[in-house]
């Protein structure tokens, strides 16, 4: 789970606009951001964070933990690369439109040597009141409060919605895990109801999932092993067949990845699944009597 | 992005896989003309980037040259896939001693690339899994290793098939799964594919769909023709993603996520979306442009603004759709929900300058947009 570990930040393409915009807010978060990454600035520092040329020149000095990739997607395969084998135990790949072959190159490196990997097209994680890696709004309160439920979302702004509607009826997070729209992903659902359910932290957990793919049907099959009770919500119910909504993996194709199927594979497996996304907080209120 | 079968099979024969001697017709005698060089019985085959052509009357024979013009004259301008037929394909016709069946695709459950073989062909590798599971060849690969010829050649021993040509599958599909890599192909499949009568291999159809996020590194292939409404198309132009539904709610959302769940609900609560439309990242500068595109299809009634900031800032995105409004001056009744990052300025910003009160909760906002598309 990531509360669990003391998180020591590495953020690859930090002296980027984005890389540089989001590592102060992660700092003024509280995230223990250690160093920063970009080829040919080494030497300089970002919002009080040292830079270096290479994962390995701020592996040497800092032993960072953690990565979050600020790079554009052509660079994300050699970042990702070079930071799995500087020794990294988990990558956080927020870009959208990294060719689909780069991903599965690094995430078979990551399965051998046993690092964990978010996204990519994802916007990362937050852990309420401890730390924040990737693009979500940490310092709203109103969206991110200490808690119980663990939240994992394919969208970050279904996300963002279904957290400020939990926060408004008293629920907080133990996590909020955005694991990203692409067909490929690293952490699926199941790891991260596998992760929750490991969590003393985490009484339940709600899914976010949409059309696309068979990742909700996996995940429901883990779900009769679990001793907390999983809310689900899938977006797409209406959307046609054959045509992309947004995320590229987000399309259905005949009867596969629609979301009828993964609502009759969650409810089958005795998940509480939402119509609307209003109804989340509404289960979860049922279910932990608050 | 689908690629068109003539291009995908210069792409085979580049790869070093023998296809069909063929050529490219736009018109009925050009194709007699191909049928005469070729001396040989033809393939009439529609060109568009969509498959199931043969089912949807895409393909034909002739023997002649005479019913090679005939068929080209059936085909063209045909629609097919909801593409107009441009082109034809006119291909020799091979003689096939066995149909068979190879594809290399994308794994998403595994993350990996899979190789598919099956020692029948020529129908849906769906039907194939059904009527003949023990024939199919279903290897997941490891995509920094690839796939070898011994590798290939242990794998197919269990077809069956007689060494020799077993010999020579193996090597075909080392060269497809080379290409798959090459090209970033999301499914490299060829079915069917021939065993001739001499024990020679032909690719007699190959679909190709490349990666729409490698397209920009994969240069040398041909930029797909676009399918789609005439708003679908303005919206793709705009570089907007807009996807025209059957209602009468608009909607203007931000997110793939919230766009589609903001679909949803509108169905939930007894209301028919009229589009999918996001305007999140870049786009937000362009509520505009969106605007007109959603309140462009006939017969909108109402229009639903969702807006849930995270990382994308709601008064960024309000900045842009109340300038839009302001300059269309739409006569169309509008219901606003407004969450998250810049959440107090965006609200602000509508309630001043449209003089509308955005909705506190996103369901009434839903509602509201449903009950002004009734009629009165």
């Amino acid at each position: 789970m990531p509360a669990d570990n003391a998180v020591r930040v590495l953020v690859q393409g930090i002296t980027g606009r984005e890389g540089s915009f989001w590592t102060e807010r992660m700092k003024q978060y509280g995230t223990p951001i250690v160093a920063g990454v970009t080829p040919g600035k080494g030497g300089r520092a970002v919002h009080g964070v040292p830079v270096y040329d290479s994962v390995e020149a701020a592996w040497n000095g800092h032993a960072p933990d953690t990565s979050v990739l600020f790079v554009p997607p052509p660079a994300v395969k050699q970042a990702a690369l070079d930071a799995i084998g500087c020794g990294l135990r988990r990558l956080v790949m927020l870009a959208e439109h990294v060719p689909v072959h780069d991903v599965m190159e690094v995430l078979a490196e990551a399965r051998e040597r046993g690092v964990e990997v978010i996204g990519p097209n994802c916007p990362g994680i937050v852990v309420p009141g401890r730390y924040s890696v990737g693009i979500m709004p940490a310092w709203a309160r109103n969206m991110f409060q200490p808690g119980t439920v663990g939240v994992v979302s394919r969208s970050g702004s279904l996300g963002a919605l279904v957290c400020l509607d939990m926060v408004r009826a008293g629920f907080g997070e133990s996590a909020f895990i955005g694991i990203g729209g692409d067909p490929i992903v690293g952490t699926t659902f199941r790891d991260a109801l596998q992760q929750f359910e490991a969590d003393p932290g985490t009484q339940a957990v709600v899914m976010l999932g949409e059309v696309g793919g068979t990742m909700e049907e996996d995940a429901a099959a883990f779900i009769p092993e679990m001793s907390k009770p999983v809310v689900a919500f899938i977006a797409g119910t209406s959307a046609p067949e054959g045509k992309r909504m947004g995320h590229a993996g987000a399309i259905v194709a005949g009867t596969r990845g629609s979301a009828r199927s993964k609502i009759d594979a969650l409810r089958a497996e005795g998940a509480h699944v939402a119509d609307v996304p209003s109804q989340v907080s509404v289960l979860l209120s049922r279910l932990l009597g608050e | 992005m689908f690629v068109e079968e003539h291009p995908a099979k210069r792409l085979l024969t580049e790869g070093g896989i023998p296809v069909p001697r063929g050529e490219l017709a736009g018109s009925p005698d050009k194709a007699a003309q191909i049928a005469e060089r070729l001396q040989a019985p033809v393939a009439i085959k529609a060109q568009v980037p969509a498959g199931r052509r043969g089912k949807a009357g895409g393909v034909r024979f002739a023997d002649r040259p005479a019913e090679a013009r005939e068929a080209t004259a059936q085909i063209l301008g045909a629609r097919l896939g909801g593409f107009v037929v441009e082109h034809v394909l006119v291909e020799e016709r091979v003689s096939i001693a066995r149909e068979l069946y190879a594809a290399v695709t994308n794994d998403a459950a595994r993350a990996c690339p899979l190789l598919l073989f099956a020692s029948e062909g020529g129908m849906d590798i769906e039907e194939i899994h059904a009527k003949f599971p023990d024939r199919i060849v279903m290897v997941p690969l490891d995509v920094r290793r690839g796939l070898e010829a011994p590798q290939a050649h242990t794998l197919l021993q269990r077809t069956l098939l007689p060494p020799p040509a077993q010999e020579a599958i193996g090597d075909l599909l080392v060269k497809l799964y080379r290409l798959y890599r090459k090209l970033d192909a999301e499914l490299l499949e060829i079915n069917p594919l021939a065993l001739t009568a001499a024990g020679g291999l032909v690719a007699l159809d190959c679909k190709l769909v490349i990666d729409d996020s490698a397209v920009r590194r994969q240069t040398q292939i041909p930029v797909a023709r676009l399918q789609g409404t005439s708003l679908e198309m303005r919206a793709r132009a705009e570089g907007l993603l807009y996807v025209e539904l059957e209602g009468n709610v608009a909607i203007l959302a931000n997110g793939a996520g919230l766009t589609m769940s903001t679909m949803d609900a509108v169905t939930f609560y007894g209301g028919r979306p009229a589009n999918f439309m996001e305007i999140g990242g870049d786009a937000y500068k362009k509520g505009e442009v969106a605007l007109s595109i959603v309140l462009g299809k006939p017969g909108v009634k109402s229009l639903l603004v969702n807006l849930c900031g995270a990382f994308a800032r709601t008064d960024v995105m309000a900045q842009g759709i109340v300038r839009g409004w302001q300059q269309l001056k739409p006569q169309i009744p509008v219901a606003f929900s407004i969450h998250g990052t810049g959440e107090e300025e965006a609200i602000r910003l509508v309630r001043e300058q449209l003089g509308i009160e955005p909705y506190e909760e996103m369901d009434d906002a839903v509602r509201a947009a449903i009950d002004m598309a009734r009629p009165a």
